[in-house]
């Protein structure tokens, strides 16, 4: 199975080389599309997971046992649609396809699931229609 | 052959039997039955345009505080209303910026709150923050006035427009190899993108190319209420080149308009901010399009293959007034979602939103079909050429 996540690290485990390990001990594969360290010494990483279903679970049970908070990708960024004035202007802003404009409809869709978190569309999307939740 | 006048036509909407469609619907009914019957058939075409806007703004009486009050400095959520006019009237301008914004110093700036997004909140209804100074007069003595206000609290509030509904407009692109910040959008480097902002076949100026029935008083929808054309717009250029249909190859008339803020909606009227270059308003427009004749059938029925647009480079043509235009497209070819500049492919985008355009032009339709809503004829039509007004500046394409 392969799926996008988002990775919280606490300070305590953030400088612990976790995603050796997934790769090693859980055969994973991991595609890291987005890491960065806050000012508290925590952790985030956004990456593409995949492998056996098997060993995804048991590496991400794995890393929740050391305290690393593990979420579905989707939730991150948010399009709020009534703020959208399906104008268009993000869908070539958004480098991975998952702000498209529908045609002959010329209507916005905003696909979760392709999403890769960059944030180009926040200050892109001239009525702020997209928003980041974390 | 087909003649009707504004009151046969309004004497039909009033009887609740005019014939109403939208400048979509009214393309595949030619298709079908030819202009000579769908002229005949049809007494109203309606078009409609939802994109930034930023010549626009609103007049407001703010009231007279008690002891009385010449308001010199007036600022509402921290944007600044030009109150450079009597006691306490002031224009708030679409692109004002709050004195606090740092605008581009720390480049690109988000412009995040403008004088378009406090025009939206006061049509949502939202309380405003009103902050006002003065020198003091012997009639005038208050020197400060501070209340939290929302528009009902607003004696008169009249948006008035004083450049929209572009009649055409470039499509941008970017030949240098930085990334651009403008009004056009985020232009990416070496022809990454291509934007474009008409809603092409649906938009109100392309529909009455030679504004037979366009000008002083034509009834309009504005902002989700009722409002008028009042004059034509600033950089009004009837001299455009055209082609052979009348319609501009590129960008041409522009309107003034104007209409009572207080009965407008936030929907269509929205604030919106371009990273790296300001703030501004979305504005919706919709206006009807009487069908006097055949030949005014044949103008609403223009479709996107059919209108063409310059494509300028805003790295170097645009910004130094060169007027050179890389190619022409058509708004078929940029609504695909690619155009082609010599060998290469670019991916288009819209600024303008061609959903919201065709709502309007369902709404204004409704209107109409209700009787609700009755056309004007203008006290006089936007000048064409020879009439007195060329614009002569850079707006891009090649008009210089």
């Amino acid at each position: 199975m392969r799926e996008k996540m988002v990775l919280y690290f606490p300070a305590t485990v953030v400088e612990q080389p976790l995603t050796y390990s997934l790769i090693k001990d859980y055969n994973l594969m991991i595609n890291i599309l987005k890491a960065n360290i806050n000012p508290k010494m925590e952790g985030r990483i956004v990456a593409e997971i995949s492998g056996e279903k098997k060993d995804f679970h048991a590496g991400l049970e794995f890393l929740q046992s050391r305290g690393v908070r593990v979420f579905p990708l989707e939730q991150e960024i948010v399009w709020v649609e009534e703020r959208c004035t399906h104008c268009g202007a993000c869908t070539v802003i958004c480098p991975a396809g998952a702000l498209v404009l529908e045609r002959p409809e010329m209507i916005v869709r905003f696909k979760g699931d392709k999403c890769i978190i960059c944030e180009h569309c926040i200050t892109a999307c001239p009525s702020r229609a997209m928003e980041v939740r974390y | 052959m087909t003649k009707k006048t504004y009151e046969e036509i309004n004497e039909k909407i009033r009887a609740g039997e005019a014939v109403v469609v939208t400048a979509e619907e009214v393309i595949s009914l030619v298709k079908e039955r030819g202009t000579a019957e769908t002229a005949s058939y049809v007494d109203v075409v309606t078009t409609g345009t939802f994109g930034p806007m930023c010549s626009s703004g609103a007049f407001l009486n703010l009231g007279h505080p008690k002891p009385r009050m010449r308001m010199s400095k007036v600022l509402l959520n921290g944007v600044e209303a030009y109150a450079g006019i009597a006691a306490v009237d002031a224009y708030l301008g679409a692109t004002q910026i709050p004195e606090t914004d740092p605008a581009n110093k720390s480049f690109p700036g988000h412009f995040n709150y403008g004088g378009g997004h406090v025009l939206e909140d006061l049509v949502a209804g939202k309380e405003v923050f009103l902050d006002a100074y003065s020198y003091g007069t012997d009639c005038y003595p208050r020197k400060t006035y501070q209340k939290t206000i929302t528009l009902k609290d607003i004696p008169y509030a009249v948006l008035y427009n004083t450049r929209n509904a572009y009649q055409n407009y470039n499509v941008a692109v970017n030949l240098s190899d930085r990334t651009l910040y403008t009004y056009m959008g985020l232009l990416k480097p070496n022809l990454g993108n291509a934007n474009y902002s008409t809603a092409g076949q649906l938009s109100p100026l392309f529909n009455d190319p030679c504004y037979r029935t366009l000008g002083l008083g034509t009834k309009i929808f504005l902002g989700g209420g009722v409002g008028y054309v009042s004059w034509f717009g600033t950089q009004h250029s009837p001299g455009a080149p055209r082609g052979e249909n009348g319609v501009p190859l590129s960008p041409a008339g522009t309107l003034a308009v104007i209409g009572d803020l207080k009965q407008m909606s936030a929907r269509w009227l929205r604030g919106v901010s371009f990273l790296g270059y300001g703030a501004s308003l979305m504005v919706g427009i919709g206006i009807p399009i009487p069908i006097l004749d055949e030949e005014m059938l044949k103008y609403t029925a223009v479709s996107d293959e059919e209108i063409f647009t310059p494509v300028v480079d805003y790295s170097e043509a645009y910004p130094q007034g060169t007027g050179e235009v890389l190619g022409r497209v058509s708004y078929a070819q940029l609504k695909s979602g690619q155009i082609t500049l010599g060998e290469k492919a670019i991916p288009t985008a819209p600024l303008s939103s061609y959903a919201g355009a065709r709502q309007i032009a369902g709404i204004l339709k409704e209107w109409i079909q209700k009787g609700e809503f009755l056309l004007t004829k203008p006290a006089f039509n936007l000048p064409l050429t020879g009439e007195g007004v060329d614009y002569k500046g850079s707006v891009g394409g090649e008009i210089s």
